[in-house]
């Protein structure tokens, strides 16, 4: 399937050479320069890692809900809330000088994150609330309160022009990877990553999650326990879109403030879709993402385009992949049915078998 | 670290070299390519919203633009968040095109992100609009300027004074923050110089940059019976747009709203960046230092008053001018000795004033007398 994914990205890329000649530009430099902004050199990969680092971890904050059957895109609130959480903890830690601040802090950060999405989950698991809408109601409300809290009673009384909460400790902060120019939290956000793949993909409590996901009163039938599963699951979501907020705090910023809600989790969906909700194709979407960031800034400084064009490439890029979906239903159905087909030639049966059964395993 | 640095440049070089000569160019072409380069000072600017905001990011983009000659090589980004982002970005200007003097315009900026970028490009110049260069805490290599923009302030208090008719101006901000408070202030003890009884309605939308709150904003102001419009926030455009179309006049900010607002933009208060980046630009090429705290007012060519509009009249302008004469001869204290706040209370002790340069200007955490608001602190 990999194969279509790069035929879409191959299409999207030659409608964006096409609008690129469109709007005047050269559109073999500017993909040149795409490359080397992006992967072309030690720096423009590291570049492009780091800012791949926090979209794998929101990602997820999509992708484990979507298995089991629900449409989260409140991730970004997941990922203040994990961020203030984060903050909060390393501030107490600090003031009563205990050890650990840096672990700790990661955990409250994703204790914080798991809270918010739990939330949703039960409101649809008890209440039968949309969890697409109250997921993005929920964002909101977490913002007010994020906001409320770092310009007000959180506020480090030092911070003047930008009010932010008190800082974590430079010896606190988390490093960058040894020999890397990027921090921590792409380790985690691999790491992530894989234990999503081996929990939903290979543990029977994700096989059951996809069950449910395929029907959740079959699941019942069965004697599932969906009700706590949705929760459990909708729990780990936020806890990683809310440790993606902790690393902002604790490898970034070093407090809580305003600068947290930059869009990390709004873009942590789009990851999730064009990756099929697959953990492990998390990976290399987040990284092509994160190398369409890193590139922008070249085709600013060295062609004269606005912020925007690397906004039409990564909409054209989405785009074709979504939009391809039907046909890679397609392709796959037929694979899979030539398959089986010739599984039957093989075997001496002579029973038909239906062909329908296809798409998500 | 120096080692990685070089060897990612070399890298880097190679790469453009090979991607844009044909087969294979040898080292000494690279060399004088690098060579070439370092005649040119290349200078970075990089802009938190669209260079073309009407607002802060477009009054950094015009002084930017002032720097143009043959023997300089400017360098822009725009919509670059206050975020690892930004690091990246001024990396990138610094690894893959050679800057060496670099003018991130974002208030937030700077404390991570300069900080961090700073030690590790010790040959790199840094300056910044907005912060508060320390003596001994930042790096060497780190500048910032700031102008004090509540002179002009002052100024479109009294010109707002004498147009309103209802007594009520409006002033739409984003975050209650010292600069802002300050600014809002200053406008409202500017109209107040002109008609004690006037008052400033405040609405803090709570970010940046949120155009549709601010539109919101300024309907619900003029629903309310303001007929003066003012803000700080990024951009000014939809409020001015939104005060032409009610038909209320405007005061603008950051940079001229003139052209939004032909029937009712009154005037506004600008920064004038120009001066501050030719003073910076020509001792650096000069090989002088320069220093790493600078601020100024209108005496020192730092801000500026948006030329008056057509609903400005003679007395309005005698007034303002009046004003503006002694605010750059230097005699003129916009916060005087006895100056209360909203609450009744006594926040400048009776005496002299404070002079624009007191630090405790800096830290402004009040509104004063004749501020319909609250800072929200307290509360």
């Amino acid at each position: 399937m990999v194969a279509c994914e790069a035929a879409a990205v191959a299409f999207a890329t030659v409608l964006f050479g096409v609008f690129l000649l469109v709007v005047g530009a050269e559109p073999f430099a500017v993909l040149g320069d795409m490359f080397d902004g992006a992967f072309g050199s030690s720096f423009s990969f590291q570049n492009s890692l780091v800012r791949a680092a926090p979209l794998m971890l929101t990602a997820l904050c999509t992708l484990l809900p979507a298995r089991i059957g629900m449409v989260v895109i409140g991730n970004e609130g997941a990922l203040l809330a994990g961020g203030l959480a984060a903050s909060a903890m390393a501030v107490f830690m600090q003031k009563i000088g205990a050890p650990g601040v840096l672990p700790m802090a990661l955990i409250a950060g994703m204790v914080g994150g798991a809270a918010v999405i739990a939330v949703v989950g039960l409101l649809r698991e008890l209440r039968g609330v949309n969890e697409t809408i109250s997921s993005l109601l929920v964002f909101y409300i977490v913002l007010a309160v994020f906001l409320y809290l770092v310009e007000g009673p959180m506020r480090d009384p030092a911070s003047l022009n930008k009010p932010s909460t008190l800082p974590v400790l430079e010896e606190n902060m988390m490093g960058p990877l040894p020999g890397l120019d990027v921090h921590g939290g792409l380790a985690l956000g691999v790491v992530a990553c894989l234990l999503a793949y081996v929990w939903i993909d290979h543990t029977r409590y994700g096989f059951a999650a996809r069950v449910v996901g395929g029907g959740p009163r079959a699941a019942q039938l069965v004697g599932l326990p969906v009700t706590l599963m949705a929760i459990i699951v909708c729990a780990a979501a936020g806890a990683a879109a809310g440790l993606a907020g902790a690393v902002e705090v604790v490898a970034v910023h070093g407090s809580a403030n305003a600068s947290l809600y930059a869009g990390y989790g709004f873009a942590g969906i789009l990851v999730a879709f064009v990756a099929r909700h697959h953990a492990l194709a998390v990976l290399p979407v987040a990284l092509f993402l994160g190398g369409i960031e890193a590139s922008g800034g070249l085709l600013q400084r060295r062609h004269d385009l606005p912020d925007a064009a690397v906004d039409v490439f990564k909409g054209l890029v989405f785009l074709a992949v979504l939009g391809s979906e039907p046909w890679v239903r397609m392709l796959r159905a037929k694979i899979e049915a030539r398959g089986e087909s010739k599984a039957l030639e093989g075997a001496t049966l002579v029973q038909t078998m239906p062909a329908t059964e296809v798409g998500k395993p | 670290m120096s080692g990685v640095i070089r060897t990612v440049l070399a890298m880097t070089l190679a790469f453009t070299a090979c991607s844009k000569s044909e087969p294979k160019s040898d080292a000494p072409v690279d060399k004088k390519e690098s060579a070439a380069k370092g005649d040119k000072l290349t200078v970075g600017f990089v802009y938190v919203g669209p260079r073309d905001d009407f607002g802060y990011s477009q009054s950094h983009a015009e002084g930017a633009k002032s720097l143009a000659g043959p023997d300089i090589k400017i360098l822009e980004e725009e919509k670059v968040p206050e975020t690892i982002d930004v690091q990246k970005t001024l990396e990138s200007m610094i690894n893959l095109d050679g800057a060496t003097v670099l003018f991130p315009t974002s208030f937030g900026y700077f404390d991570p992100h300069i900080l961090k970028l700073a030690p590790k490009y010790p040959k790199v110049t840094f300056l910044h609009c907005g912060g508060l260069y320390t003596e001994g805490k930042h790096p060497e290599n780190v500048g910032s300027y700031f102008g004090y923009i509540d002179e002009v302030e002052f100024l479109n208090g009294i010109v707002a004074a004498h147009a309103s008719k209802s007594g009520k101006l409006g002033f739409i901000a984003a975050k209650p923050i010292p600069q802002v408070l300050r600014n809002i202030n200053a406008f409202t003890l500017g109209a107040r110089s002109v008609n004690p009884k006037i008052t400033t309605t405040v609405v803090f939308t709570g970010d940046w940059s949120l155009p549709v709150k601010e539109a919101d904003s300024a309907s619900s102001l003029i629903d309310q019976g303001v007929d003066v419009l003012t803000m700080h926030v990024d951009s000014p455009k939809v409020i001015v747009q939104t005060a032409e179309k009610r038909g209320v006049y405007s005061v603008g900010y950051h940079t001229s709203q003139a052209a939004l607002a032909p029937k009712g933009y009154l005037t506004g208060a600008e920064w004038n960046w120009s001066t501050v980046y030719k003073d910076y630009i020509a001792k650096i090429k000069a090989g002088q230092p320069w220093k790493h705290l600078v601020r100024g007012g209108l005496k020192d060519g730092f801000v500026k008053q948006s030329p008056y509009g057509a609903a400005v009249g003679a007395d309005a302008q005698a007034a303002s001018e009046a004003v503006k004469a002694k605010m750059v001869a230097g005699d003129f204290v916009i916060f005087a000795g006895g100056t209360k706040d909203n609450q009744g209370k006594v926040v400048i002790p009776p005496g002299a004033g404070l002079s624009q340069t007191d630090p405790s200007l800096e830290a402004m955490s009040y509104l004063v007398e004749g501020v319909v608001g609250s800072t929200g602190a307290g509360s």
